[in-house]
């Protein structure tokens, strides 16, 4: 189904490894750390697309596939929050080492909460499913392509430690924004058209806020990758104000 | 830098022998702050640290080049009042090195040496203070002149040192590997002392212990093969160092 524009991750080890300097053990450690998170976006990235295919194509079951990865994502945040914690624990961690492990542990919940917002779609595409479509959606899934794409350029530049690629993520951001403003007062003049399509014009609404939420989610890991390379935090253009 | 440097070194070098031990070193050192120097062994750090109230005098075959100011003198010029100097910046070791008699004793000694009080009562007062500041009066108060020094735990004669050296009143307070004997419980007592200590000392401290450095200093420098790497803010240091090689040092990569 979606596995056409399934990511293909580069899963390299020991990209921490510094010419001159020792092998460590903690490096697989964190190799393996980083193999978990991009396995749990990866699947994130599959019920995003699944979600907005699933409303768009009125297919159960891709809907069904988004209900039931959300349990996975679910168990791999805790065991990624659980492992994280524990290499702070054991392995006092310091400098690129401690910006790696404590981003990780941000991103997990962005990606979990990306994953709630696939299965709120999902619930407002069964919903949809009962009533004839509203309209054809066009502008929805050229949204969600967007907030696709960045998640999937936010985790390569994660995975090739590409802090630029990092910051075009961020600035993608708005384009989302904008074509959900654009969608908004599309629907509202069916909704003033003709009030037996307020119903289906506000979940087509809650599903574009949804895809806009997911974009903001992949902008914070975009956000979170750059501190990771850079050691410089990007968040609300703090970078203008404050130098650390 | 954003302070007004306490101790100020430049174009600061050693050499024991042929051998070069401090290349080129500028550092400046905050005033009644912690700054920690950190870096493998044979780095240099400890000889930087005695090159502030020139221990390194005491060693044949040493040459130092450069300068080192503390309060705008340079201190290794030879009018240098080396007696005054040591005074003024004083100096704990890693092993805690007290006298073989009592508490008392060990305390009086740098008073008498130095002439610094003649009324009997008052120096009573003295000694109960640096004791009291280091934490141990209510341990020893009934004790001074009958426990020996060297019977007192590890951490208590560090105790004891420490206070040896606030009793003379110094600026400042070098302290080379403070902790290395210390069990971690001790340890923590000592940092919590530096802590207190701070607000009336500058403090500059070597350490192998890196989370010791990040957890109590406030400026950090980084030596390696005798040359001062980098010189920032601890946080700095610890979330996000300049250099390549002071990262690959404090992510253990290497030292």
């Amino acid at each position: 189904m979606m596995s056409a524009q399934r990511v293909i991750l580069q899963e390299g080890l020991g990209d921490n490894k510094k010419e001159g300097t020792m092998e460590r053990h903690f490096d697989e450690e964190l190799a393996e750390l980083k193999k978990k998170l991009s396995r749990t976006a990866s699947l994130v990235r599959e019920m995003i697309s699944a979600s907005i295919d699933a409303l768009k194509e009125r297919k159960e079951d891709l809907m069904k596939f988004v209900l039931d990865s959300e349990e996975k994502v679910n168990m791999s945040q805790i065991e990624i929050d659980d492992e994280a914690l524990k290499l702070i624990a054991l392995r006092q961690p310091a400098a690129s080492d401690l910006r790696l492990i404590v981003s990780v542990m941000k991103m997990n919940s962005e990606l979990e909460r990306m994953a709630d917002l696939a299965v709120n779609i999902v619930e407002r595409s069964k919903e949809l499913l009962k009533e004839p479509p509203l309209k054809p959606l066009i502008d929805l899934p050229r949204m969600a392509d967007i907030a696709q794409g960045m998640l999937d350029n936010a985790l390569q530049a994660f995975l090739n430690r590409d802090a630029d690629t990092a910051r075009q993520v961020c600035q993608t951001d708005d384009s989302v924004d904008d074509l959900n403003d654009q969608i908004f007062r599309e629907l509202l003049t069916y909704m003033l058209q003709d009030p037996k399509n307020i119903n289906r014009a506000i979940k087509l609404i809650l599903v574009a806020r949804y895809l806009e939420r997911i974009a903001d989610h992949a902008t914070n890991i975009a956000e979170d990758v750059y501190y990771i390379i850079k050691g410089k935090d990007i968040r609300h253009h703090i970078e203008n104000n404050k130098s650390l | 830098m954003e302070f007004k440097p306490k101790i100020k070194s430049e174009n600061l070098s050693l050499y024991y022998g042929d051998f070069c031990a401090l290349k080129d070193v500028n550092i400046s050192i905050p005033e009644k702050e912690i700054t920690a120097i950190i870096g493998p062994s044979g780095c240099g750090k400890s000889t930087l640290l005695r090159c502030f109230n020139r221990m390194n005098d005491f060693i044949d075959n040493v040459k130092v080049e450069g300068k080192v100011i503390i309060d705008g003198q340079n201190i290794l010029s030879e009018d240098t009042n080396l007696i005054e100097l040591r005074k003024n910046v004083g100096m704990v070791f890693q092993r805690p090195n007290v006298f073989n008699s009592s508490i008392y004793d060990n305390l009086n000694f740098g008073i008498k040496i130095h002439r610094l009080i003649r009324d009997k009562r008052k120096v009573q007062e003295v000694i109960q203070k640096s004791l009291e500041d280091v934490g141990l009066w209510d341990e020893l108060k009934d004790r001074l002149y009958t426990k020996n020094a060297r019977t007192l735990t590890l951490e208590q004669q560090q105790r004891l040192c420490i206070a040896r050296v606030i009793i003379l009143k110094p600026d400042i307070i070098l302290l080379d590997e403070p902790c290395s004997t210390l069990d971690p419980i001790s340890t923590a007592k000592i940092e919590e002392l530096l802590q207190v200590l701070k607000k009336d000392y500058t403090i500059v401290i070597v350490t192998h212990n890196m989370q010791q450095a990040a957890r109590i200093s406030y400026w950090c420098g980084f030596m390696l093969l005798g040359e001062l790497i980098e010189f920032a803010r601890t946080k700095k240091i610890f979330t996000n160092p300049y250099d390549e090689r002071t990262e690959s040092y404090i992510t253990g990569r290497f030292g």
